[in-house]
């Protein structure tokens, strides 16, 4: 196994593999994707009080449970770049960081669409949307970063180092925010009140947040070999790969 | 351990000092900013006393926040732009440390400052007395972590273009948690009750700032000399 994480780190290698990856997710990621969209809209039963608008959860949930396992893909790319020095976690960062911002920024968009005729407002400070709207200012810091270097190897260095800090204080941050919820939530509606969600809608969010998760890996996949293509132009195995194809 | 380590910092503690006691008058600055952001928050929200005194710790740590954030971008710069950044990186004393006791110069001319003058502007913004003996240890424990949480996105981006702008970015998330738990402290003594669990929480912050901060702002700083 570890033979095998070590041969990811060789462009090359990694590109032929993502190549033949992508064949089958992709399938998988479409597939997904559809079976979700069609049980949910169409299958899985109305809400009783939220009757047909509820079913944004299918689009909301996934996108935001990937934006938070994407920023610590990101933090795990970011320490193997800084402590193993593995080229390759480099091009995974700079995929993964833009990806991630934009699934943040849907949770919080899809959040504020439900939001409104649920609860009657576009934007309501609770506890979790608050965390998502901190996590998209990390995902914006990273990709910032990323930009404002001219040396590509120096940026990835320090995007390295700001995604660990940010991955440290991700905890710090939610439970401060968790504090600062409560002790001013207002005493009438409960946001975040967890109802017990039942199956028959269960089953199709999972199904959506597999798929979101297939496509995530495709997409940071797909930047990833985009990434190789430009920095690697010029050597005879991208040459002799892309010639033959 | 290179030899003289203990005088190598201390020089270097000593000679940030001197620096920013070079023109006395620079150390007005943050409690000027303060003085001035302070008396636009009465006349944005109207003088009512219950409404600025119900408001006044959340407003004091935003400005403090925001004061922060301004000097924190020239921390390093000084250095990096004279060159002397590049030679501290040289030496065989950790780059961490170095950079730690730059923080430290900082820390006591902001953070320490403030925290001393802070029942003034405590009064001006109707809080409460019984909270502002919290909001000193508060914001002496506070500006520590805001200065050294400052200092990882200074040395972050040391030198960049618009670095001012992307510092901001960096840090106000990471600003967050001190914001929460420094307003929860005040407000808590305010209303009479004890403190002392959100001064712990921001105690463990400092401490935590202190072991780690530097040492992300040794590989930025390095990061930034290599560029």
């Amino acid at each position: 196994m570890w033979s095998f994480i070590h041969k990811l780190g060789s462009p090359p290698w990694f590109y032929r593999f993502s190549g033949q990856l992508i064949r089958w997710l992709l399938p998988i990621a479409i597939t997904t994707c559809c079976v979700g969209a069609i049980w949910g809209l169409l299958f899985a039963p109305p809400d009783f009080r939220q009757g047909n608008s509820y079913r944004i959860i299918f689009i909301h949930v996934p996108a935001a449970v990937v934006a938070l396992a994407g920023y610590y893909a990101l933090a795990f790319a970011g320490l193997a770049s800084l402590v193993w020095k593995i080229k390759m976690a480099d091009t995974a960062m700079r995929a993964i960081a833009p990806v991630g911002a934009a699934l943040t920024f849907i949770a919080l968009v899809t959040g504020a669409i439900w939001g409104k005729p649920t609860w009657g407002a576009w934007w309501v400070w609770d506890a979790r949307i608050t965390s998502m709207l901190i996590l998209l200012f990390l995902y914006l810091g990273v990709v910032a970063l990323f930009e404002a270097y001219d040396n590509k190897a120096a940026a990835a260095k320090a995007c390295a180092v700001l995604s660990l800090v940010g991955t440290v204080n991700i905890p710090i941050i939610y439970k401060s925010v968790d504090w600062w919820y409560s002790l001013h939530q207002p005493a009438s509606i409960k946001f975040t009140g967890e109802s017990a969600i039942d199956a028959s809608m269960l089953y199709p969010l999972l199904v959506n947040i597999a798929a979101f998760y297939a496509l995530f890996a495709v997409v940071v996949v797909l930047n990833m070999r985009a990434e190789l293509m430009s920095t690697h132009r010029r050597s005879a195995w991208l040459r002799d790969l892309v010639g033959r194809s | 351990m290179p030899p003289n380590s203990a005088q190598y910092y201390s020089d270097q503690l000593r000679r940030h000092l001197r620096s920013g006691l070079r023109r006395p008058g620079d150390l007005l600055n943050p409690i000027l900013f303060f003085l001035m952001v302070i008396t636009l928050f009465p006349l944005g929200l109207g003088p009512s006393p219950e409404q600025l005194s119900a408001l006044s710790a959340g407003l004091f740590w935003v400005v403090a926040l925001l004061s922060n954030l301004t000097i924190s971008g020239r921390l390093f710069a000084a250095d990096y732009e004279d060159g002397s950044l590049e030679q501290l990186i040289m030496s065989p004393h950790s780059t961490a440390l170095t950079a730690l006791t730059e923080v430290a110069a900082h820390w006591l001319f902001s953070g320490v400052i403030l925290a001393i003058v802070s029942p003034v502007f405590a009064a001006m913004l109707q809080m409460p007395t019984t909270a502002v003996g919290t909001l000193v240890v508060a914001l002496l424990l506070g500006t520590l972590v805001l200065s050294l949480i400052g200092a990882i996105g200074a040395a972050l981006t040391v030198g960049l273009h618009r670095g001012g702008t992307l510092l901001s970015l960096l840090v106000v998330p990471l600003y967050v948690p001190v914001l929460i738990f420094g307003v929860g402290a005040v407000n808590e003594a305010a209303q009479g009750r004890d403190p002392s669990s959100w001064l712990a929480l921001l105690g463990a912050l400092a401490a935590m700032g202190l072991v780690l901060a530097p040492v992300a702002m040794g590989v930025g700083i390095k990061i930034a000399v290599d560029r």
